[in-house]
């Protein structure tokens, strides 16, 4: 285990540049991920958690670019395709909210496995076919060997998604990027699958950047949060403090809406119009100071 | 309002169609039992298969169940064919999970809304139709410019409070809301519930609240059943289930929802393989 963080992006800024100018997605977003460490990024859809996931992994859609700031893994800064040479898939890995999306159609599990042991470990075909069988073992599939010979839409959503979880560890990475991973799940098949992110992280001490809106989950799997707005890092601390004393108004705001079963005449308060509106002031006047400077 | 007695569905399952004759049928409501009085929010939990969306649509008569009864207001409504359904519909609408999928795409917001004011004859002129949407589109916390938008220029939140207006705008006394904030942000979310019970108080609705989500279902109703593979596993007052689960799929649904605190060892008693 190296001493380095896994990932350690620093005042990182992503804009859209088109015919109309500049749109900031991010605006100086700075995290660290420790080695062995769940870091959460929470936040509401459009503030950002995609578009950086898809800048660590240098996947991020034409006309979008990082503008300034770095990402580093282990020390090594990530700018070009060049830099992740080698890396994706096997030291960096990803698992996506949508397991189908992530697995070939036409292709077995036992093909898409294999493919990735040997590629990246250099693995012979039979010592990596019993590699898989250990995989789908450890990620609790019960009939290892028959779900080798299916194809993903065989199996259920949570089958498929304990599959990617299989892949994504496959090669021990150090650094895991989750994008929602259990969003479209059932509450039961969440709890499992979150169970399964913890333990395989455990196994392979891997460091896991995990996205997610839902901050019930964060507490159950996080060390770290980092609460995102409008593509600014409102906040950032260990869990336990993050729930225990917000320091942010929009995090607490954000608490305040989360359902609570445990506290009935608490949850589910709608965050202050307020309180959005001077967010995204702050992140307009931001960016005009930017510009001047 | 609502009395439901052994409703059953069954659908024909195609994937054991044999090559000659029909599709044997497959039953995914099992003699499921319901009552909603004038007023009344009640929930229906489950999860994916269970039959909760299916046992909404049946009460609704959007689909015809294979037997059991439907009365709604105390008159059989099981076998009544769509033109007689037809004026009963004012009265029992639907909000779907979906609003980018039940919204015509290529309707402005307005005639979505002005459209069922006309066809059930609530409004005597287009004008009168077009000046009554303005005016739920207030309701529903829009503002009135919002009229001339097409579904695809609203966010999701904003898409289903027209949802909600067009389930409204007739005054209906019973709603079925079908998963009406999964896909929501936290704070949308909230914003819709509020809003849900705004109207309710307001109108008197009677409401069947389908959700996979045990806290909203919560906070919303006052009774609730729980549903697995198509039956009701446990039925009861809210307050009363949440706190005393009886049967052992409630407790593992309700101990499978991450709470927004730090509860160590929480992951660890999951229960294992599929």
């Amino acid at each position: 285990m190296s001493a380095l963080p896994a990932l350690s992006v620093e005042n990182l800024h992503v804009e859209i540049v088109d015919a109309r100018g500049r749109t900031p997605i991010l605006r100086g977003v700075s995290l660290e991920i420790g080695p062995g460490r769940i870091h959460g990024l929470v936040g509401e859809s459009g503030a950002g958690k995609t578009v950086l996931a898809k800048a660590i992994l240098g996947i991020l859609p034409a006309g979008a670019a990082v503008t300034e700031g770095t990402i580093r893994h282990s020390g090594r800064p990530l700018t070009d395709a060049a830099s992740r040479r080698g890396l994706l898939g096997r030291d960096i890995s990803m698992i996506l909210q949508d397991p189908t999306a992530a697995l070939n159609p036409v292709l077995r599990i036992e093909a898409q496995i294999v493919d990735v042991l040997r590629r990246h470990l250099g693995l012979s075909r039979p010592a990596s076919r019993g590699r898989a069988l250990a995989l789908l073992d450890a990620v609790r599939i019960r009939e290892p060997a028959r779900v080798l010979r299916q194809y993903p839409h065989e199996l259920s959503g949570g089958m498929r998604q304990r599959v990617v979880i299989a892949i994504a560890f496959a090669c021990d990475p150090l650094l895991v990027v989750a994008d929602e991973p259990t969003t479209a799940l059932d509450v039961t098949v969440q709890k499992r699958i979150l169970r399964l992110i913890k333990e395989q992280q455990a196994r392979s001490c891997a460091s896991v950047l995990f996205i997610t809106h839902d901050l019930g989950v964060v507490a159950k799997i996080c060390d770290a949060v980092t609460v995102l707005h409008a593509g600014r890092a409102l906040e950032t601390a260990p869990a336990a403090e993050l729930f225990e004393s917000p320091r942010h108004g929009y995090t607490r705001a954000l608490l305040a809406a989360t359902p609570r079963l445990d506290r009935p005449d608490a949850g589910l308060r709608p965050v202050p119009e307020e309180l959005t509106a001077r967010l995204l002031r702050d992140a307009q006047d931001y960016d005009l100071a930017r510009r001047d400077a | 309002m609502l009395e439901a007695r052994g409703i059953e569905v069954a659908f024909p399952d195609r994937s054991r169609k044999p090559l000659i004759g029909p599709a044997p049928a497959r039953r995914v409501l099992f003699g499921i039992d319901l009552e909603i009085a004038a007023g009344e929010a009640v929930g229906v939990v489950g999860e994916s298969g269970s039959g909760k969306t299916t046992l909404g649509r049946a009460v609704l008569r959007l689909l015809r169940p294979s037997r059991g009864t439907v009365l709604f207001r105390g008159r059989d409504i099981t076998g009544l064919p769509e033109a007689e359904l037809r004026p009963l519909r004012r009265h029992m609408q639907m909000i779907f999970q979906d609003p980018q999928s039940s919204l015509n795409p290529r309707h402005r917001v307005v005639r979505i809304l002005a459209e069922p004011l006309r066809s059930f004859g609530l409004a005597a002129s287009a004008g009168e139709a077009r000046r009554q949407a303005l005016s739920l589109l207030e309701r529903v916390g829009l503002p009135a410019e919002y009229g001339a938008r097409y579904p695809h220029q609203l966010s999701g939140g904003q898409r289903q409070r027209v949802g909600i207006a067009r389930a409204i705008s007739v005054a209906p006394q019973f709603v079925v809301a079908d998963e009406i904030v999964s896909g929501l942000d936290m704070s949308i979310q909230a914003q819709i519930l509020d809003l849900l019970r705004a109207l309710r108080e307001e109108m008197g609705l009677a409401l069947l609240f389908v959700s996979h989500d045990l806290s909203v279902v919560r906070a919303v109703c006052s009774r609730v059943l729980v549903m697995l593979d198509g039956r009701v596993v446990e039925e009861g007052a809210c307050a009363e289930v949440f706190a005393n689960p009886q049967h052992d799929y409630t407790r593992s649904l309700l101990a499978a929802i991450p709470l927004p605190r730090i509860e160590p060892g929480w992951l660890a008693d999951a229960t294992d393989r599929s």
